[in-house]
């Protein structure tokens, strides 16, 4: 059983497609990057997970469960959506006390464990409403984590956090997935998936249009590569011609282009075989950034693969 | 009861306890009947017109008597709507539904509990606000014997029966205005457009009441039902105002009830 398969997920406010036809799957053990600009429909797309919200059409199965059928379907996951919430009038251990029994009582034993997981022990016993938004979001994971989770489900972590918040909540999720913890996590951070995640998926305007490894998402794109020669202006020439080169652009350091590496042998051959020397080939590997914007802005021009979907 | 039911009421019972609202409405409960002992002390006449209304001076058992009829008005049920009204809208208001839907007590298991938890403010604010009434009336009046809406007396241990009997029955139309309330709470997912909906809701059942030419309707109105314990206070007792306040009130309250269980099961928890 897959931690989380969705299978044409569909949620429609009215006119607007919340989420249009999303399928997923997350294997045991991965750390899962759900990526996408704001209003993308990740958060909808959790909220259906979690049983919070009613999918129009299609699928959710969590370990084979359907969320929507029962909170058993919960078991062995936690989470949180946006920001996670808590009673403000509480104190933050109470409001554990309150999940733990709300559990079935037997994590009440784990509270201090896991609040000292999150470094939250000497504040334990003040109000949350006067928490600050990083010791919120560190006991929204200490209380997933009360549930003794085999999978998690994290909807932007260290949005709104600071530099050193960010890092110990980035530290954090990798030493639970370290522990065998499957995470599916949202963001719109590219940076933070290509640091936590080996799996991505890209949604769009609702829809998916990426899903897999992040190396088969770096190989979607073609690499880009920078010539440096004896002879400029020959090399431009050569270029020209050479079949497999696209996209040749010229600047004060040389020659750059779009080739697959099939192309390379033979364009040095054809430099040499004119008596131009090559002082530096560089392949600039495409930044996953560029990737992303391209794939969110759908401008994404390179050849199709077999796991890049049409988001239409 | 379901085990995880109790443990729902459980704690929402400690959160009524943590939340400054419950203490404004049981602190109401207590100073009302305080405000009006003290009135009866320092004044010699009373509310004549009114059923007990000339034996306050008497004995202090017709003094919560006077409040029910009073109280009916506005005061309990803003009292019972000033939670009813919230203990779903607040989830809404903290975000926290959320928190808790994903844990692994089930929605409906959600509502019981908080369904329950109002019953119980509901009645500890009625008997509280019943207690201040006969202890405080009590040592201005004195725990004397009571003259029943028969005209016999009764004695004043059998009279504090009977004030207890009526605050049990007076319970009845508070339930369907705390079920009123909880539907209210769970549509508009605001904590005070519920509590001023419940007391508009309550009042408007009131207004029915005194508009000319519709006194055929006065026996099926909410309202109507708050007077059902003075029965009890007539000789031989008279159950059938109480027995019509139950089957009355259950019109109003069970629709509701089930309604708002119905949306919460079935609704979209976002934001």
């Amino acid at each position: 059983m897959n931690p989380v398969e969705l299978r044409g997920l569909v949620k429609r406010y009215g006119e607007i497609v919340a989420v249009d036809h999303v399928d997923l799957t997350v294997h045991a053990g991965d750390v899962y990057g759900y990526l996408g600009p704001n209003g993308a429909g990740k958060t909808t797309s959790l909220r259906m997970m979690l049983g919070l919200i009613r999918p129009t059409g299609g699928t959710v199965r969590l370990f084979g469960h359907d969320p929507l059928a029962t909170v058993r379907a919960l078991e062995g996951v936690a989470g949180f959506v946006e920001e996670p919430r808590f009673y403000p009038y509480l104190s933050g251990r109470k409001n554990l006390e309150l999940l733990a029994a709300f559990d079935g009582g037997q994590a009440r034993a784990q509270i201090e464990g896991v609040l000292e997981t999150v470094e939250l022990r000497s504040r334990a016993s003040d109000r949350v409403g006067a928490y600050s938004h990083g010791m919120k979001q560190r006991l929204g994971i200490a209380a997933a984590l009360l549930r003794q989770p085999r999978l998690l489900l994290l909807d932007e972590p260290t949005t709104g956090l600071d530099p050193v918040g960010m890092r110990d909540m980035r530290m954090l999720i990798r030493r639970l997935a370290g522990e065998g913890i499957t995470v599916l996590l949202s963001s719109h951070q590219l940076t933070e998936v290509e640091e936590v995640c080996n799996r991505v998926a890209i949604i769009r305007a609702g829809g998916i249009v990426f899903e897999g490894g992040l190396d088969d998402l770096r190989r979607t794109a073609a690499t880009r590569y920078r010539l440096r020669t004896t002879d400029p202006e020959r090399t431009v020439a050569i270029c020209t011609v050479q079949p497999g080169l696209r996209d040749l652009r010229s600047d004060d350091d040389g020659l750059t282009f779009v080739a697959d590496e099939e192309a390379i042998p033979d364009l040095s051959v054809a430099l040499v075989e004119a008596g131009v020397a090559i002082t530096a080939l560089i392949p600039q590997r495409p930044s996953l950034e560029d990737l992303f914007f391209d794939f969110i802005e759908g401008e994404q021009s390179a050849p199709a693969q077999p796991r890049v979907m049409d988001p239409a | 009861m379901n085990p995880s039911v109790l443990t729902v009421y459980r704690w929402e019972l400690r959160k009524l306890r943590s939340q400054k609202r419950t203490y404004i409405g049981l602190g109401a409960a207590v100073l009302i009947p305080l405000i009006f002992v003290t009135a009866v002390a320092i004044r010699n006449g009373g509310p004549e017109d009114v059923a007990f209304g000339r034996y306050i001076h008497d004995t202090g058992l017709a003094i919560p008597l006077v409040l029910l009829l009073f109280g009916s008005v506005w005061m309990f049920p803003l009292i019972t709507a000033l939670v009813a009204g919230d203990i779903v809208a607040a989830e809404d208001h903290n975000g926290t539904l959320k928190t808790i839907l994903t844990r692994s007590v089930e929605r409906g298991q959600i509502f019981a509990g908080k369904a329950l938890a109002t019953a119980t403010y509901a009645t500890a604010a009625i008997f509280l606000s019943g207690l201040v009434a006969v202890t405080a009336g009590s040592v201005v009046s004195g725990f004397n014997p009571l003259v029943t809406l028969s005209g016999n007396t009764v004695s004043a241990t059998r009279a504090l029966g009977l004030v207890g009997a009526s605050l049990l029955v007076y319970l009845i139309p508070i339930f369907a205005i705390a079920c009123i309330g909880l539907l209210l709470s769970t549509i508009t997912r605001n904590s005070a457009a519920a509590v001023v909906g419940t007391l508009m809701v309550s009042l408007i059942i009131q207004l029915i009441g005194i508009v000319p030419g519709l006194g055929s309707l006065h026996p099926y109105l909410l309202s109507t039902q708050f007077d059902a314990w003075q029965g009890l206070l007539r000789t031989p007792t008279d159950w059938d105002p109480t027995l019509r306040s139950a089957w009355v009130c259950a019109l109003y309250g069970v629709p509701s009830a089930v309604a708002a269980y119905l949306i919460f099961v079935r609704r979209d928890v976002a934001g």
